[in-house]
């Protein structure tokens, strides 16, 4: 039953309006999963799935939170296989078997990352929707989606320095966050991805560009997360702005 | 002093009963709680004032709402250390029921000095100040504002003082016992009676005790039904009707007028208290309401007379009479996102893990044979059956779906000599079958200690609002001055932060699991 939820179009595209849209997608793209903007499609090849629904190749400098403070720009490392167990001790481990998290270097668009014995590739990526669709992302690159570990990473910047504030996620299934190399929050166990679902003790976000990372971990069926910042009246922050990290 | 027993020793008893009951219930407040008839509870610079029949007005004050200490009387700070000439002569010598409100920069003290039943005066006293350590600590003597003459249907004893919170006018109820409950409009500025010549309105019969409360439109007219001053045997009870008018009628919740002896039923005897009478609201702010009154009878103190002071709930338009939280284990589930507070430790399913599929009722039976039987209970489970990973230092909190885990299962038990709050002592919240506490940190958020030292930011003050649900608060939060209670900040995240009664954030279901 998840599984059939995790692919069904959002309700208010039907299948007779998304197929040539799809099909023309396909046709315009090269060899990106996600859709981009007219301008910035190439000739090429077909890619072997329809892109990401959801997602589409940032098109400008800096993406602003939206209306409700949601960040909306990523960059997403294709899925590492994992056991798929969701407990807290299954979680921790998945999460740092293959690189320390945060000694790891800022991520790049098209950057490949070694990880056991293949390379797996960072996609930039900008959501329409509140949420980042993981079960779209990895199924417009042919990649697996069930018993996995997605790795998140965003640049967030602040226009002033910013204290007592929260980091608030959802995730499916579990997660972990981390904010300027520091653990903010997590969640455990199976669960839908609910805003403001998991939520960090208070924190400071620095004036100017601020770290976000994340590790999701799915066993089956739909996988997506949502991010947002609450102030200290625990409204979102809509004034932040994602950027990718420069080279 | 009317208190033998002290509230340690009556912990130490409860103790034991926990060990056999998941709830106990809580006595009526600490200290020196005897009185009878109190007045309105009133509070000045944080300490609370009571006043109550007896010679020269017996005071009672506390310091925290819970802990109260006799006080000496009212007349002591009043020239001729008795009633007026003028009130005495109106009414008797007697000094009953008194009751207090605070008018702009004065206090007003009504109270009645009865004769031979029905000739009876109230009196009024005027102040600056309830502290009797003020050098401006005195009362004045400001003769009689209404009486009965002995003959009429009225009794004008048992003073109710009302502030109509719609247009400021001040309004006094009396009576009576013997006819009709009263009312008179007074002037503000003075406190007697702002149009002496005109008639008091009948309002209710055959009650006494009766004061007025607003909210949302209506009026409410309290009275106390039975009759009192034989300790287990007096069958007082508090009644009520509504208005739209202050001057009423004042319908039940059948529609029968308090003329007519009307009255829907807020309090009656329960627990190890019998007869509640001379309701008195005490509104802390916040949506935070409670309500005083004396049990006739405390079996637990030997059936006297004590003061209670108890939570006042609101369903469908109606006062109604909460409980003081009593002792036991729950689940504290928030009102916000139904998710339950728990210990920042992975969960063990009870009954063990399975795996998933199996949704239940088993394979069916072969045909013609009988079902197998089902398989047998699972006990509840307890944190000596799955702790032993826990963190032994401390742990971090968080909240999940409850599903009857032992890390979600807290025990909330009163803590002696720790001080409290108007009607409870201060609680400590540690997990169920263990001495994890649950404390404040100096960074407005909350862990789990080890285990429970006393220290203030581990002590808890939980009070039942309007809609049943609660307010739980630290007693102090290292480094914040100003009060925090437990905050859902979102579905998984419990903190600390600023109560604000519009929302569900700071709301708490307490239930038993």
């Amino acid at each position: 039953m998840e599984l059939e939820d995790a692919v069904t179009v959002p309700m208010n595209i039907s299948y007779r309006t998304i197929v040539p849209l799809v099909f023309a997608a396909v046709l315009c793209l090269a060899g990106s999963a996600f859709s981009q903007p007219p301008a910035a499609r190439a000739e090429g090849p077909a890619a072997p799935r329809p892109p990401a629904p959801s997602l589409t190749r940032p098109a400008s400098p800096a993406k602003p939170t939206g209306a409700d403070g949601f960040i909306q720009r990523w960059l997403l490392l294709e899925p590492i296989r994992v056991p798929g167990q969701l407990t807290e001790a299954a979680v921790r481990t998945a999460v740092e078997k293959d690189f320390p998290v945060t000694a790891t270097p800022l991520p790049h668009d098209g950057d490949t990352l070694k990880v056991g014995d293949g390379e797996l590739k960072w996609h930039a990526v900008d959501t329409t929707n509140y949420n980042v669709n993981l079960y779209h992302y990895a199924y417009a690159l042919n990649k697996p989606t069930t018993n996995v570990l997605f790795w998140a990473v965003t640049v967030v910047n602040a226009p002033r320095e910013m204290s007592g504030v929260r980091l608030a996620i959802g995730s499916n299934a579990a997660s972990v966050w981390w904010v300027n190399g520091t653990e903010a929050t997590a969640l455990y166990n199976d669960r839908q991805a609910v805003i403001d679902d998991g939520v960090s003790k208070r924190l400071t976000l620095k004036q100017g560009a601020n770290v976000i990372r994340a590790a999701i971990v799915n066993a089956g069926g739909a996988t997506d997360f949502c991010a947002r910042f609450l102030d200290e009246n625990d409204q979102p922050i809509k004034t932040l702005t994602a950027t990718l990290i420069e080279r | 002093m009317l208190i033998t027993k002290s509230f340690a020793s009556r912990i130490s008893r409860f103790a034991v009963a926990t060990a056999c009951v998941l709830a106990v219930p809580l006595v009526a407040l600490d200290g020196q709680p005897g009185l009878h008839d109190p007045s309105t509870v009133i509070v000045e610079n944080g300490k609370y004032y009571v006043y109550a029949t007896g010679n020269g007005l017996p005071m009672s004050i506390s310091d925290d709402g819970w802990t109260w200490r006799r006080a000496g009387g009212v007349m002591q700070a009043v020239p001729g250390g008795k009633p007026g000439a003028d009130v005495i002569a109106r009414g008797g010598n007697n000094t009953w029921a008194p009751d207090v409100i605070r008018v702009g920069d004065q206090y007003f003290l009504y109270y009645a000095a009865p004769g031979t039943q029905p000739k009876a005066a109230i009196g009024l006293l005027v102040g600056k100040t309830l502290d009797p350590n003020s050098p401006d600590y005195k009362w004045e003597n400001a003769g009689p504002v209404v009486w009965s003459d002995g003959v009429e249907d009225s009794n004008a004893i048992d003073p109710g003082v009302f502030r109509d919170p719609t247009n400021g006018t001040l309004w006094l109820t009396y009576g009576s016992y013997f006819g009709y409950i009263r009312l008179v409009e007074l002037n503000p500025k003075t406190g007697k009676r702002l149009y002496p010549d005109r008639k008091p309105v009948n309002v209710a019969i055959n009650s006494e005790a009766s004061i007025m409360i607003f909210r949302d439109g209506w009026y409410y007219l309290l009275v106390t039904h039975g009759s009192c001053c034989a300790g287990a045997n007096s069958s007082y009870n508090i009644r009520m009707g509504r208005a739209k008018k202050v001057t009423g009628p004042f319908l039940d919740n059948m529609g029968i007028d308090m003329l007519q002896g009307g009255g829907k039923l807020f309090l009656g005897s329960g627990d190890r208290s019998v007869g509640p009478g001379h309701f008195g609201l005490l509104d802390l702010g916040d949506g935070v309401q409670k309500f005083s009154c004396h049990y006739e009878a405390d079996l637990d103190r030997g059936g006297i007379s004590v003061l209670d002071i108890r939570p006042l709930l609101w369903r469908d338009g109606w006062p109604v009479a909460g409980e003081n939280f009593k002792a036991g284990t729950y689940e504290i589930e928030s009102a916000r996102t139904g998710t339950a507070l728990e210990l920042a430790v992975q969960g063990v399913p009870v009954g063990g893990l399975r795996g998933r599929g199996g949704r239940g009722g088993g394979p069916p039976p072969a045909p013609g044979a009988a079902p197998p039987p089902p398989p047998p209970p699972i006990p509840a489970q307890e944190a000596s059956q799955v702790s032993a990973n826990w963190p032994s230092a401390s742990a971090g909190v968080r909240m999940s779906p409850y599903m009857l885990q032992a890390q979600q299962k807290w025990t909330i038990t009163p803590v002696a000599d720790a001080g409290g709050y108007p009607g409870s002592p201060f609680f400590k919240i540690t997990i169920a079958g263990t001495e994890r506490a649950l404390a404040a940190t100096g960074e407005r958020e909350l862990v789990v200690l080890p285990s429970f030292t006393n220290a203030p930011e581990q002590l808890w003050r939980i009070d039942q609002l309007a809609d049943g649900t609660y307010r739980v608060m630290p007693k102090v939060v290292p480094t914040s001055k100003e009060p925090l209670a437990l905050s859902a900040v979102g579905s998984s995240m419990p903190t600390l932060a600023k109560f604000s009664p519009e929302t569900d954030r700071q709301r708490w279901n307490l239930r038993m699991p």
